[in-house]
């Protein structure tokens, strides 16, 4: 068995090696564009990238997309989210209606979500409210799914306990099939928040007149790649930030589930498995 | 019949037949025409061969499934709905894994509308005599298969539930652990004699628990085919009472009997 500082020095070990692997990225790219190996006009410099990037933040502009741009990500994850955590619920307590809808929530889901994008446009305007729209349906069917699978696959057991516990059909939404729904919701919001700020920028980028992605788009429309990348980069930085957020959420609400404990396996074969 | 002399619980000619899984496939009858009574503070087991219809029988008797043929009487009263006089302790895992183990126990006094601090108040108490003081807290994957079983048995017995029915409580639970269990099981049950029904396929479990044990047969069509009233002296000891000649000769006794099922049990199954 390993010691805790045995364990501590090779993590930092790890990271050493991932930040040396960045390092080095940008170094080739550095090289490979100064020595003209690729055509600096495609392919921008790293230090021409960064200071664009730090010119934004210097100069603020950048603050107003930015803001923009993740009010919008936040409302489409947060409306996306809670409408599919109550039509996943409904869906999955009512087999009727789940059977005669199914097929056209399958369509729905089949389709590729990105081209509503100028439908929304023509609906909501070129404010914040289409890529909301866009952001929506993209979220909706991933935590849909997620929480009608988890209402599916409550625990037979769990559920007759309660019932002979005395919980009334109103007490066991509340108390059994939301919490384990909530577990699936979780195991999504990852792929999710993701989806949400993919909504938000494509959004941007097919028509808006401000977010960051508007501002990638502007860079393009002046040739200036350097500027493409500096947002590409800052998006990037983002993402792991929100990504980041919902860690630290479902480590405080998930409390519950243990992870990568030692009982885990003893209690896989009693529980459904919850981790797809 | 005066209230008095009714017993606890009562199962007049139970049939269950379950639709079949698969089409084309016959519809699978568990218990045809079962019978039985547990009289009012009687400790009873029923063993039988694997898949005799246990469960089936313990369903029934909880309102958790309602029989094709039959009826179900709670102090002579007949059943409809859940048996809201009985508590149920399950074979499998049955907590909630999303509260910890305090809340789990506080969790029926909850669903009746008790008041949050009270009822968890009263969970710590329970915690206690089961011998968990200090693990309220504890999520029910970080509790050992013996402890989840005991958070199991305050949740339940916190209700003071006039029946209580228990599905193979112990067998998941190695051979010390289960005899520890069953000794604490004796001892919260002559505390309130409170009516049980105790489902295994342990013998040996069954009589040094019981004031009786019901034989079921083997299935398909299940039936109890004989009862043998236990009187070895209370309060026992679950492992000394294994070695007095009297459990000797009612597990021979007995023996008998669920040897020729659990062969017929087995036959069955060979030729499925």
């Amino acid at each position: 068995m390993r010691s805790a500082s045995g364990t501590e020095s090779a993590g930092l070990r790890l990271l050493a090696a991932r930040l040396l692997l960045l390092g080095g990225l940008i170094v080739a790219w550095h090289v490979l564009t100064a020595t003209g190996v690729l055509p600096r006009f495609f392919f921008g410099t790293p230090s021409l990238v960064f200071e664009r990037g730090a010119a934004w933040f210097a100069g603020g502009k950048i603050y107003r997309h930015l803001a923009i741009t993740l009010v919008e990500t936040a409302l489409a994850f947060g409306s996306g989210t809670l409408l599919g955590l109550g039509v996943g619920l409904w869906l999955g307590l009512a087999p009727a209606a789940s059977t005669l809808l199914e097929p056209y929530i399958k369509a729905l889901n089949a389709m590729p979500r990105v081209i509503l994008a100028p439908i929304f446009a023509v609906w909501f305007g070129l404010g914040i409210l289409s890529k909301v729209a866009l952001g929506v349906t993209l979220v909706f069917f991933i935590v849909f799914f997620n929480v009608y699978q988890g209402v599916k696959e409550v625990s037979p057991v769990v559920l007759a306990n309660a019932r002979m516990l005395g919980a009334s059909r109103r007490q066991l939404l509340r108390h059994v099939y939301l919490p384990s729904a909530t577990s699936w919701v979780f195991s999504s919001l990852h792929t999710s928040v993701g989806m949400a700020f993919v909504g938000a920028v494509v959004g941007e980028y097919l028509g808006s007149a401000a977010g960051v992605g508007y501002l990638i788009l502007q860079a393009e429309g002046a040739f200036d790649v350097n500027a493409v990348f500096a947002g590409i980069l800052v998006l990037t930085a983002f993402a792991l930030l929100l990504d980041f957020a919902v860690t630290l959420a479902e480590r405080r609400l998930l409390r519950w589930r243990p992870a990568g404990r030692a009982t885990v396996a003893r209690e896989a074969a009693s529980l459904p498995a919850r981790d797809s | 019949m005066t209230a008095r002399a009714a017993p606890a619980l009562a199962l007049e000619g139970i049939t269950c037949t379950f639709a079949p899984s698969t089409r084309g496939a016959l519809p699978y009858t568990a218990l045809l025409e079962a019978s039985l009574q547990i009289g009012r503070g009687e400790f009873v087991s029923i063993v039988g061969p694997t898949g005799c219809g246990k469960s089936t029988l313990l369903n029934v008797s909880a309102g958790l499934l309602a029989p094709t043929a039959g009826t179900v009487r709670v102090d002579g009263r007949p059943l409809a709905g859940l048996n809201r006089d009985a508590g149920y302790i399950f074979q499998a895992d049955a907590l909630m894994p999303w509260r910890d183990a305090r809340a789990n126990v506080a969790a029926g006094l909850q669903f009746r509308g008790g008041e949050r601090g009270e009822t968890l108040r009263r969970a710590e108490e329970w915690l206690a005599r089961v011998g968990l003081a200090g693990f309220g807290d504890r999520y029910p994957p970080q509790l050992s298969g013996g402890m989840r079983k005991r958070v199991a048995l305050a949740q339940t017995l916190i209700l003071d539930p006039k029946i209580i029915l228990m599905d193979e409580p112990f067998s998941a639970l190695d051979v010390q652990t289960r005899q520890l269990m069953e000794n604490e099981l004796l001892d919260l049950w002559s505390a309130d004699r409170k009516s049980v029904v105790f489902i295994t396929h342990d013998l040996e479990e069954a009589i040094s628990l019981s004031d009786r044990v019901i034989v079921l047969s083997a299935g398909p069509a299940s039936r109890p085919i004989g009862q043998f009233p236990i009187g070895l002296p209370r309060p026992r000891d679950v492992a000394e009472v294994r070695l007095t000649r009297s459990f000797l000769e009612l597990h021979r006794e007995i023996w008998e009997l669920l040897k020729a099922e659990v062969l017929k049990g087995h036959a069955q199954r060979e030729r499925d």
